[in-house]
């Protein structure tokens, strides 16, 4: 398939796998950010392609993982009343909330829809004038600009019967909370390829001089994975630590300046708690004062209840990256993904669910080493 | 920050009401099948665990099978509801090493359904029926008020006379044994969502849905050691080969780049955030057989039109038991798991 099976190419991978391996003399830990990279590198299996002084860490960019408690509460709150249409991406349906899951609500009566875009749940609340429709904004930067477009339409058309319950993050603040950790141990990042189609990487410069790590922008594909982490290792050996860009076919210094605009326009920075971290400052968007309208929160004035913590649950080291999933004893016996303990073994861009769903093989006693037999 | 807050809460498992997953074909049907099936309706057939129970009356060894189908739209680009209530029933008997003779159905109409519609449905089934050589030779009809329904629900029974000549099933499988799929995957699940998702492509991806009993009867008269045939529906080739590889405790190891995906299949997939492993198909089957056939069977296969496309992806190996893994296009390996859950699209 063209412009997918380029950036598949085993022969491809197989000569940037040798190149890391010429470059590398040192041992260096180095975090992808985003889920969908994490995806990636464990279900295609990158991590059998790159030698043993590279250690990937899986970052905190899994916006299903991330996104607190209290919200889904919520969220759960609000499609109790019978208004209420109440749309969000798939994956965010399987996140159990203090009692249950939206499938779980949805499955006793809720009108709960999957939607691919937050302009078709603007869509719904158009042809169904006589309810409320409301919008779960989940994610990072990559799915801000169609939130905020949804909700500068539904004002511009005056839209009344239409809300956002917002649950945007940011990725910067969370990558200096990371390195500000004292147990931090990440050497280089894999920056977040379509975060930066919108943002650019110029926010990531200063980050990249305060804490003299390596900022490699990176793409989704296998062989962009194997690349930035190429570049990053090439830095670290180097002795650099600059802001690279591996995903030229995507991403501007600058970003996309009109999407930027429209963020800017409808949200502002505000502080977040991130699930499995805590709060961190200035980490996330909430609707302007002029947007506040559309804010579902305070449509529906719904309470949140404090939630119950599991002190087996290792997700907040998890998510920064200081354990491995399977170094947790709950890892796929009493944590799997039809009984998570935590988010990261929710979402398939979790870092738990990702190494149960996909690397188990790895970590399963000595009937694990497979003969590499006659299928290759 | 000053200090890193760890919170991790605990959720609840739902297990207490059905979801939409308990019918996905994934692990919660397993787990509905094992806590409350196996356990009220035990006997020998039953736990065989496969596509239909083989029974021997009066020396006579039959096939018997069933299933329902709930398909929204009732009709779809390459079939109908019809189509698939017909060739699915046949394809589980086909499954069984068994020729499919005759057909129950079930009718639940919702009020207020279109008898045009029914007419096209119903249609669909005669031709389907005739192309599969079956007879519908008993029915029922029930109605269903308005809002209770989704237009057509339909069940369909069969019977069909077991011709393989050893027990095909799990129970047969070994390592060493090679891994063929019929056709190209993902099809008719493609076919479905574009639909539902208001998709178009370049070229209309049309439903897979045929019945499969002629190329299986070409494996068995051609001699085929054939140890396991299971059709690639609900849950896909995924899930299929999980439940084989944990019913007949090998493992398995398939090559993704051996998998059959037609590239408007593969770019709709990709758009929708979807797996074609996982997704469902109607009219592909696997066939698990000894090693030194392996050849034969693609001939055998690819002489039938409808399987022109068949490949070998793959073999049965020792271990580890129960776990199926997939080398990845750019050479990594990994588990290839069971659907859990439904197959939801990720955000980003």
């Amino acid at each position: 398939m063209r412009f997918l099976d380029e950036y598949r190419d085993s022969a491809a991978a197989a000569q940037l796998a040798r190149s890391i391996r010429k470059t590398v003399c040192r041992p260096w830990t180095l975090m992808e950010v985003c889920g969908g990279q994490t995806h990636t590198i464990v279900k295609s299996g990158l991590m059998d392609l790159l030698p043993s002084e590279v250690t990937l860490v899986h970052g905190p960019g899994c916006p299903v993982c991330v996104t607190p408690l209290e919200l889904i509460d919520k969220a759960i709150a609000i499609t109790a009343r019978p208004e209420t249409i109440f749309c969000s991406f798939g994956d965010m349906l399987r996140v159990p909330g203090s009692a249950k899951s939206l499938l779980e609500v949805k499955a006793a009566g809720a009108d709960i829809r999957m939607v691919y875009s937050p302009l078709d749940a603007l869509k719904l609340a158009r042809t169904n004038p006589s309810r409320e429709v409301v919008f779960f904004a989940v994610g990072f930067e990559t799915t801000a600009p169609a939130n905020a477009m949804a909700v500068w339409q539904a004002e511009r058309e005056g839209v009344r019967n239409f809300s956002i319950l917002v649950a945007h993050v940011l990725v910067p603040p969370a990558m200096e909370a990371i390195l500000s950790s004292p147990n931090c141990r990440i050497h280089g990042f894999l920056a977040a390829g379509h975060v930066c189609t919108v943002m650019g990487w110029e926010e990531y410069e200063p980050i990249s001089q305060r804490w003299h790590v390596p900022i490699v922008v990176t793409g989704f594909e296998p062989l962009d994975l194997l690349e930035g982490v190429q570049m990053a290792v090439a830095q670290l050996e180097g002795g650099r630590a600059e802001v690279e860009n591996q995903y030229r076919r995507a991403v501007k210094r600058e970003g996309n300046r009109p999407a930027q605009h429209r963020i800017a326009e409808v949200f502002e920075i505000a502080p977040r708690k991130w699930r499995g971290i805590g709060e961190i400052p200035a980490s996330g968007l909430r609707l302007r004062e002029r947007y506040r309208a559309f804010d579902a929160e305070a449509r529906f004035a719904v309470a949140a209840t404090p939630a119950e913590e599991s002190s087996e649950c290792i997700a907040g080291l998890v998510l920064q990256g200081l354990k491995k999933p399977f170094e947790c004893p709950a890892f796929g016996t009493r944590c799997t993904p039809e009984t998570p303990l935590g988010a990261p073994m929710v979402s398939s861009e979790g870092a738990c669910a990702a190494y149960y769903l996909y690397g188990r093989h790895k970590h399963e006693g000595s009937e694990s080493e497979l003969p590499r037999a006659a299928s290759r | 920050m000053k200090e890193v807050n760890l919170s991790c809460p605990v959720p609840r498992p739902a297990d207490d009401i059905v979801l939409l997953a308990h019918g996905g074909g994934g692990k919660l049907t397993n787990q509905l099948i094992e806590r409350i099936f196996l356990p009220a309706f035990a006997c020998a057939p039953l736990e065989a665990r496969h596509d239909g129970a083989a029974l021997e009356l009066n020396g006579q060894r039959l096939a018997f099978t069933t299933d329902s189908y709930v398909v929204r739209p009732l009709v779809f680009p390459g079939g109908t509801i019809g189509d698939l209530a017909v060739n699915g029933t046949v394809n589980d008997l086909a499954m069984c090493g068994a020729r499919p003779l005759y057909l129950s159905a079930g009718f639940i109409l919702e009020e207020g359904l279109p008898l045009e519609t029914l007419r096209t449905v119903v249609e669909s089934m005669r031709a389907s029926a005739a192309r599969a050589g079956v007879q519908l030779v008993t029915g029922d009809t029930k109605v269903v008020d308005k809002g209770k329904g989704d237009g057509v629900f339909i069940n369909t029974a069969g019977i069909g006379v077991i011709e393989a000549g050893t027990a095909i099933g799990p129970a047969a499988v070994r390592a060493g044994d090679v891994i063929i799929v019929s056709g190209d995957l993902g099809a008719h699940g493609v076919a479905i969502l574009s639909v539902r998702e208001g998709l178009e492509f370049e070229a209309p991806v049309e439903s897979d849905t045929a019945p499969l009993w002629e190329p299986v009867e070409a494996l068995l008269k051609g001699g085929i050691e054939v140890h396991c045939l299971r059709d690639l529906t609900r849950g896909g080739l995924a899930s299929a080969l999980n439940e084989i590889a944990a019913a007949a405790r090998v493992g398995m190891e398939i090559a993704e780049r051996a998998v059959p995906v037609r590239e408007v299949v593969r770019g709709a997939c990709e758009i929708l955030g979807l797996d074609p492993l996982y997704v469902a198909n109607e009219g592909r089957f696997a066939a698990i057989v000894a090693g030194q056939d392996a050849e034969r069977t693609l001939e055998l296969l690819r002489a039938d039109p409808l399987c022109a496309n068949a490949a070998r992806i793959g073999v049965v190996t020792g271990s580890p038991r129960g776990m199926v893994t997939i080398e990845s296009r750019v050479g990594g390996r990994r588990v290839l798991d069971m659907l859990s859950g439904e197959q939801l699209p990720r955000i980003c």
